[in-house]
């Protein structure tokens, strides 16, 4: 965790921060390095454990659960899903509350923008759209926390003194790149279930080059299929990259705005400012990011399921 | 002496990212006025559709500053 050193320097205490809290197997016969009270030790036999190092979690490889980001990511999930489900069961006309004029505000705007995009018949893609805009702005919201509050509070409630966890689900990219490999896997669920699995070979070889005659086709055939399937892979990678890039660098600001305050009174009073103003133009980051996945996640359905006539 | 180049190279990234996206907004950011002089009425929803669009111009920016970042913070101390 800090420097062997033991003094905290900034790059310990970024490189702390970007430390997700792995659990996952250690092979036998790995030498385990002495950190805060755990004691060096070689490992008898492969135990699943958690991470004290980003060595340890590097080398724990592929099977490695990042426990912050799924926690932090269910705990927001079930949070929407429990209180937008409370509200539509207790929705009444005479007497709405509060909450409920929220929530009946979003699912408004949420379904205003799935009617735009979307013109055909299917009764998952609204409430799908409305769970990836809320969810995504729940996780990106946790960014606004002050980047040491939840941990050290954590540090204090266990008397760990090395217990971290990053509290941006976001700012992870197993999570982005899961919720676009997912919208992935619909997308192409959806055109093969619309066009059927020849015409959905057909459009990623057919178009955009097409002449109708067979013999001009076989050439074109290859430059269609490398432009489609490029375009096609980068759909989720830009879904999935553009959320985590943003939130990244976000939390990376405010993790160096928060080194800065152990730097003296002048600049900590400077980036008590500069948290406050990078705050406030955060909050359009993450509103922004979270609109932007809901609509591109019904732009690409709306494409699955458009069969090429009309355009 | 490569930490120096990882230096460079996520400037680089950053920068040139920077250079496009502030194009774009300059651009959007115009026209968004221009139309918006144009047909007062139809101000609030060009600017839905404004976000929008900025939300997607500074999508492939902000990968690479995520990127350089990386680079910065976790790939350049380890060589220091």
């Amino acid at each position: 965790m800090a420097s062997s050193s033991g003094e905290l320097t900034i790059i310990g205490y970024i490189q702390h921060h970007l430390q997700n809290m792995t659990f996952g197997k250690l092979p036998a016969g790995y030498h385990r390095h002495a950190s805060g009270h755990h004691e060096a030790e070689v490992l008898t036999e492969p135990t699943w454990t958690l991470a004290r190092s980003s060595e340890e979690a590097f080398d724990m490889g592929f099977w490695a659960f990042h426990l912050d980001t799924l926690a932090w990511g269910i705990i927001l999930g079930s949070l929407f899903c429990f209180l937008f489900a409370r509200v539509a069961k207790k929705a009444t006309i005479e007497t709405p509350r509060g909450i409920q004029s929220f929530v009946e505000l979003i699912v408004e705007f949420v379904n205003n923008v799935v009617k735009d995009t979307f013109h055909h018949k299917n009764k998952l893609i609204a409430p799908m759209a409305l769970t990836i805009f809320c969810w995504v702005f729940l996780m990106n919201l946790m960014d606004l926390v002050p980047v040491d509050w939840l941990p050290s509070a954590a540090m204090m409630v266990t008397g760990d003194s090395h217990f971290f966890f990053k509290v941006v689900p976001t700012t992870d990219p197993n999570a982005t790149l899961g919720m676009s490999l997912t919208v992935f896997g619909f997308m192409i669920f959806y055109s093969i279930q619309q066009k059927g699995a020849l015409g959905f070979i057909k459009e990623l070889t057919l178009h955009p080059f097409h002449s109708g005659k067979i013999y001009i086709d076989i050439f074109l055939i290859p430059v269609n299929f490398v432009l489609e399937t490029v375009s096609l892979i980068a759909k989720p990678i830009s879904l999935g990259l553009r959320l985590f890039g943003n939130l990244y660098a976000g939390e990376m600001i405010f993790i160096l705005i928060a080194a800065m305050f152990g730097a003296g009174l002048i600049l900590g009073l400077m980036a008590g400012a500069l948290q406050w103003i990078w705050a406030v133009f955060h909050i359009l980051v993450i509103v922004l990011q979270a609109f932007v996945f809901m609509v591109l996640t019904v732009v690409y359905m709306a494409m699955a399921y458009d069969t090429g006539e009309d355009h | 002496m490569d930490a120096a180049l990882v230096f460079i190279a996520a400037s680089l990234l950053i920068g040139l990212g920077a250079l496009g996206t502030a194009i774009g907004f300059g651009t959007l950011g115009g026209k968004l006025l221009e139309a918006s002089a144009r047909q007062p009425e139809q101000a609030p929803a060009l600017q839905g559709k404004m976000f929008l669009m900025a939300g997607l111009i500074d999508a492939i920016a902000m990968i690479g500053v995520g990127m350089g970042m990386y680079l910065i913070f976790v790939i350049a101390p380890g060589m220091l």
